[in-house]
């Protein structure tokens, strides 16, 4: 998370082009655009629901990202797919002519609407121990960075870093709060942090550098669970304020 | 067949080939950081290549097994012996019952895979019986092996039979097999290798000294190296004008470029995403030399292009291909 955003003043890439780079001998990047916004996610979301759809052989993951979809693929299935048709090419040629006639005139397509998950958050005191210093820091109260924080609509980027974890775009910019000196070395799962311009929960105990400011009762990752991730990549997502006993209760 | 862990050596798991189709939630692919030497320790034994083993790194366990068992070794040579009774790998052994397998110092490579015939019971997590240590899941309860704890094989094949039954097994002492994994499918392993490197997204974005030390310089693997990456010593790299980067997906023997300039090779356990320039990708065959060294080892880079590590890569695919069919016709099942 730490090494999410390195702004500099590079020339944003042309948003229209969609690129593909290797990414070593069995992936291949699909660059879709340029910026980290809604729009460049829509067009993420449509390419991965075309290659989705489009079931091609030899696939063995997809991993959107804010701009790009990365395809793991097996470079001995491909090759099979090839020995039945004409053209000479190495595997990765192949997947990506297959990729390109999928991804044709692709645009900003109509989507699915997104699920929304409620997040219910106990803030402040032993569970969200940050709270008052990002408060002082923004010569804010406490209860008014609750507020702000409960009050935006959250938008899920992508999922990495750890299991289930959630790249957040939508923290408000009032309550945007540079990372802490010293990282703690523990923090425990389900608490809620803000770092820079992210906000998001650890799915699990990790170290971490963020500011922390709560903590949800819900696992959002479960490794016995039917699901083990609570969010997934374009779901909405909203924090509901509780109280230290609906915060007790929930686990018992 | 039932395991009995006497010695839980320096960090051994249960390890198979990982969870690749998870990556998408966030979840490591993780799986043997040596997977040529684990599908070759069970292609011996009668396997399926991707039934679990263990994994064993530097210092081995010690393994009291409660039955005639059929394992083979291959990957690091850790000086393993059964009582007394020196092990040698990339052959199947019969371990006598009640026999003792144990380690000593590491003469070469960092990781053994051990095989057993019918593959190590585990319950799988995502698809696979891997341990991956920084969640805590998969293998016995997410955590490296320790004294005490008792692991069952799964039943083994009537392949794994034949091979055993050819072994003569029964007496005191193990019975090693004639034939052992032939020179294409044992890597070729060192404390300073060679490894080539295919250009990753960011590597026309090095300087023209830095491109230059990518291939011409010796890299140390740093003390804290480790499942997840290998973080090399040298001299620093660094791009010719910061750029921006987001996180995106990372693979297997991807080369990170982290500020500092230090680059880090991301193994097995890497997560899933990566914020840094990738400065260069391991050609897959190549991986298995990077996960036997150890801290203090060395590296050199090599480019080669796509083209070439793809060929590499299908050609030791039919290799192993080919070694699984050998095996399969000079065992019929069910013919001892």
């Amino acid at each position: 998370v730490d090494s999410l955003f390195h702004y500099s003043n590079l020339a944003r890439l042309r948003s229209s082009h969609m690129n593909f780079t290797p990414l070593g001998d069995s992936a291949v990047t699909i660059t879709l655009a340029s910026s980290i916004d809604e729009s460049s996610h829509r067009v993420v979301r449509a390419a991965l629901r075309r290659i989705e759809a489009a079931a091609l052989p030899g696939i063995v993951d997809l991993v959107p990202a804010f701009t790009s979809i990365a395809v793991h693929y097996d470079p001995v299935q491909i090759d099979g797919e090839l020995r039945t048709g004409d053209e000479p090419a190495s595997p990765y040629g192949h997947l990506v002519a297959r990729l390109e006639e999928v991804l044709h005139e692709l645009s900003d397509e109509p989507l699915p609407a997104a699920r929304t998950v409620e997040i219910p958050v106990c803030y402040g005191g032993d569970l969200g121990p940050d709270l008052d210093d990002v408060a002082r820091q923004h010569h804010l109260t406490a209860d008014e960075v609750v507020a702000v924080h409960a009050s935006g609509d959250y938008l899920v980027y992508m999922i990495g870093f750890m299991p289930g974890f959630a790249y957040l775009g939508g923290l408000d910019s009032r309550i945007a709060t540079p990372r802490r000196q010293s990282p703690r070395t523990a923090v425990p799962a389900g608490t809620v942090g803000i770092g820079g311009s992210q906000t998001g929960v650890y799915p699990l105990v990790s170290p971490g550098g963020w500011n922390l400011i709560g903590r949800t009762p819900l696992a959002i990752f479960d490794a016995a669970r039917q699901k083990p991730t609570l969010l997934d990549a374009g779901d909405r997502v909203r924090f509901r304020p509780i109280s230290v006993d609906e915060f007790r209760d929930w686990r018992s | 067949v039932s395991i009995r862990i006497v010695g839980g050596g320096l960090q051994t798991t249960i390890q198979d080939l990982g969870r690749p189709t998870h990556q998408h939630e966030g979840i490591p692919a993780g799986g043997a950081m040596d997977r040529v030497a684990h599908r070759v320790a069970n292609v011996l034994v009668g396997n399926d290549e991707a039934a679990a083993a263990l994994e064993a790194a530097l210092i081995g366990p010690t393994m009291l097994f409660d039955e005639q068992t059929l394992i083979a070794l291959a990957g690091a040579d850790l000086d393993a012996t059964v009582d007394g009774m020196r092990v040698a790998r990339w052959t199947p052994t019969v371990v006598p019952a009640g026999a003792t397998l144990r380690f000593g110092r590491a003469v070469t490579g960092c990781r053994a895979s051990i095989a057993v015939a019918g593959g190590i019971e585990a319950p799988l997590v995502f698809g696979s019986r891997g341990t991956y240590l920084r969640a805590a899941f998969g293998g016995v309860d997410g955590r490296a092996l320790r004294p005490g704890d008792v692991l069952d094989a799964r039943a083994p094949s009537r392949l794994s039979e034949s091979i055993a039954a050819s072994l003569r097994g029964g007496g005191v002492r193990p019975a090693h097999g004639a034939w052992s994994a032939g020179a294409a499918l044992r890597p070729a392993y060192s404390n300073d290798v060679i490894v080539r490197l295919i250009e990753g997204a960011h590597t026309a974005e090095l300087t023209g000294a830095s491109r230059d030390a990518l291939t011409e310089r010796r890299f140390r693997v740093s003390p804290s190296s480790d499942r997840m990456g290998y973080r090399l010593e040298g001299e620093a790299l660094a791009l010719r004008a910061p750029r921006e980067m987001f996180s995106e997906a990372v693979a297997f023997g991807t080369v990170q470029l982290p500020p500092g300039g230090a680059p880090i090779v991301l193994m097995a356990d890497r997560q899933t995403t990566g914020g840094y320039p990738r400065i260069g990708e391991v050609a897959s065959v190549d991986l298995p030399l990077v996960a036997q060294l150890k801290p203090g080892d060395h590296l050199r880079f090599r480019m080669i292009s796509l083209a070439e590590a793809q060929q590499l890569f299908l050609e030791l695919e039919r290799d192993l291909a080919q070694a699984r069919l050998a095996i399969a016709l000079r065992f019929p099942a069910g013919r001892h």
